[in-house]
């Protein structure tokens, strides 16, 4: 292990270091201590510029629910739901079908086209915006939640082809053979064999998709312009515009938005880490 | 029925000879569909507007009211010094959000231990990851804000005097004024790049966290046996070691600095006069502004921004075509 194990250290390293570490990770979160201490103080203490002081009064109900009936945050965050959700399942299933597809079997363009979703992955987001406004507008879709949801979902299935594919060409691939030879068909290969062997695949991904689709910001402005579609992360920008220099409810509503993200990491935790870390280690 | 298995068995069908060349195509249809309505063809769409100039508006019969200019927008573009502010900035995003990979790292070996609790402090450390970079920028503009922020509170209690007038009313003298970062158009760039970097720290941290656990222990034991140990163990026998980890945070890292969008329209807007814009917020900015759509304007920003992406991106396409090749 590297570092040295710090139980191997002398007792003063030990004690210094266990008495550093909350330490570090206090000034690490710093901005966000301050900004949920900010969310729970009453306007006069953001006047006088009390920051770390003690809240003179708690407001965090008041503050919370400011934001729910002087805003259209309520209806913000089940858009959100409402585009993130659909994007999840949409894009995960597309890809258990397509990294399956590039993983197992042998043709000639399989590389090209694995590394046709993976490139996809990464470009840059305006050289798609204009055509798929345009599109959107022709359609109908613009300023709709499916306008969004359909656009995330073919976009994170680049994201998530290369991640399944990856994942099941790891796996041993006796399995589908041995299938094979008792004369299964391809499609309850996948189905019987593969789908089960996925699900700490399709759990990552999931955890994963969600988090990025509901922090998006980028298409919510593009693909949006009213209340009735917009996702949180455009709304709360509209409502910092709302409650200028009323930064205890601009706090308040931005602790609301990356609330569901969070719960999300905390509760797959280990589902997550392994998503982002595929391929950190050989 | 009993016909035609019979007859099955004698010839099996074409798609059952071929089925394995078939089901392939069968499995992929639906993501390529999707993924070339919405990405790859959008790409070449792009491409070719970036040589039109066009208001996004279409005439009574719905024909598209594009005009041809050729390369005028290129033209345009190389005379506009917006463009060439945003450029600037890019290449500073490029380069200091590299930042991230090595400080990464350190915090990785700082907090690769097991004493009690690690789990907690790491997943804590890792935090500002998942927040949206929406959240990360409101709490930054108002981290540095010189009246209400953290930044203008700790100068008040450095530079300045509380003083009490006949009143009551409080008033600060201070030796110097507060800085306010997102206002002055030398510092703001830095200033969001800062933010910037704190989840992506988070990032490539937690990376590291995984390479470090699968770092071979009984090389480290031996490079310790010979006396290696500090700078020289990290650099010539752990790091190393961290390749694969070191490999996939210098790509989302790249890719992240040359994305960077929400944090710039959170926190300046591009501005002060356009002094923090990057090509990705230009794009945004010049093909949907409040004076009409510049779509073909903006097609070509964003056909920039795609060419540099592009020359990372085949690098990073030709390292992984040569682990598929020495994995097979």
């Amino acid at each position: 292990m590297f570092p040295r194990p710090i139980q191997k250290s002398a007792a003063p390293a030990r004690f210094a270091y266990q008495a550093f570490l909350p330490f570090a990770l206090i000034l690490w979160l710093l901005p966000l201590i301050a900004i949920l201490l900010t969310s729970i103080r009453s306007a006069q203490d953001i006047n006088s510029g009390n920051v770390f002081g003690w809240p003179s009064e708690f407001a965090l109900i008041e503050n919370y629910s400011a934001v729910f009936t002087q805003s259209a945050a309520a209806q913000y965050m089940l858009n959100s739901v409402l585009i993130t959700v659909p994007t999840v399942m949409i894009s995960v299933a597309l890809a258990c079908l397509a990294g399956y597809a590039l993983a197992i079997y042998r043709f000639r363009v399989a590389l090209p086209l694995f590394f046709l979703f993976v490139a996809g992955n990464f470009i840059p987001f305006q050289i798609l915006m204009v055509p798929v406004r345009d599109m959107s507008v022709q359609t109908g879709l613009y300023d709709t939640i499916a306008g969004q949801f359909l656009f995330h979902a073919a976009f994170q299935t680049g994201f998530c082809t290369l991640f399944m594919r990856n994942f099941i060409k790891a796996l041993p691939f006796d399995l589908v053979e041995s299938a094979r030879i008792e004369g299964i068909a391809e499609w309850k290969i996948f189905w019987y064999v593969m789908l089960p062997l996925v699900r700490p695949a399709i759990a990552a991904l999931a955890v994963l998709i969600f988090t990025f689709v509901w922090n998006d910001f980028f298409w919510a402005n593009v693909l949006t312009q009213g209340e009735g579609a917009k996702p949180i992360t455009a709304g709360v920008r509209a409502l910092n515009g709302q409650f200028v220099n009323n930064w205890h409810l601009v706090s308040a509503a931005s602790l609301m938005a990356a609330i569901p993200p969070v719960l999300m990491f905390f509760a797959m935790q280990k589902h997550f880490i392994t998503g982002l870390t595929l391929g950190a280690v050989k | 029925m009993s016909d035609a298995t019979h007859q099955s068995q004698a010839e099996p069908s074409w798609l059952s000879r071929n089925k394995l060349a078939v089901a392939p195509w069968i499995f992929l249809i639906p993501a390529l569909i999707f993924f070339a309505i919405y990405v790859v063809i959008p790409i070449f769409e792009s491409l070719w507007l970036s040589l039109y100039e066009w208001n996004g508006l279409y005439d009574a019969d719905g024909n598209s009211t594009a005009t041809w200019v050729g390369f005028q927008n290129y033209v345009k573009l190389w005379d506009d010094p917006n463009f060439w502010t945003s450029l600037r900035n890019n290449i500073a995003w490029l380069i200091l959000y590299m930042l991230a990979v090595p400080l990464g790292l350190f915090i990785a070996l700082f907090l690769n231990q097991t004493v009690t609790g690690m789990r907690f402090y790491k997943s804590m450390f890792f935090f500002p990851f998942v927040i949206s970079q929406v959240v990360v920028g409101l709490i930054f503009g108002w981290f540095y804000n010189p009246d209400f922020g953290v930044v203008g509170t700790v100068w008040k209690a450095i530079f300045c005097e509380e003083t009490t007038n006949i009143l009551g009313n409080v008033t600060f003298t201070c030796s110097r004024p507060a800085p306010d970062i997102l206002s002055s158009p030398e510092w703001a760039t830095y200033g969001i790049i800062a933010a910037g970097l704190w989840p992506q720290i988070a990032y490539c941290m937690i990376l590291y966290l995984t390479g470090l656990n699968n770092v071979a222990s009984d090389q480290i034991e031996a490079a310790r046996l010979d006396g290696a140990k500090g700078w020289k163990m990290l650099w010539y026998v752990v790091v190393p070691q961290l390749k694969p980890a070191t490999f996939i945070a210098i790509v989302v890292t790249v890719i992240g600095a040359l994305r960077s969008f929400d944090m710039i329209a959170i926190m300046t807007q591009g501005g002060p006069f356009g002094s923090t814009n990057v090509l990705s917020h230009y794009m945004y900015e010049v093909a949907i502004s409040e004076y009409g759509e510049r779509y073909g304007y903006g097609s070509s920003v964003a056909t920039v921004l795609f060419g540099i992406m592009l020359i990372f991106i085949s690098y990073f396409l030709w390292q992984m075509y040569q682990e598929e090749k020495g994995g097979r």
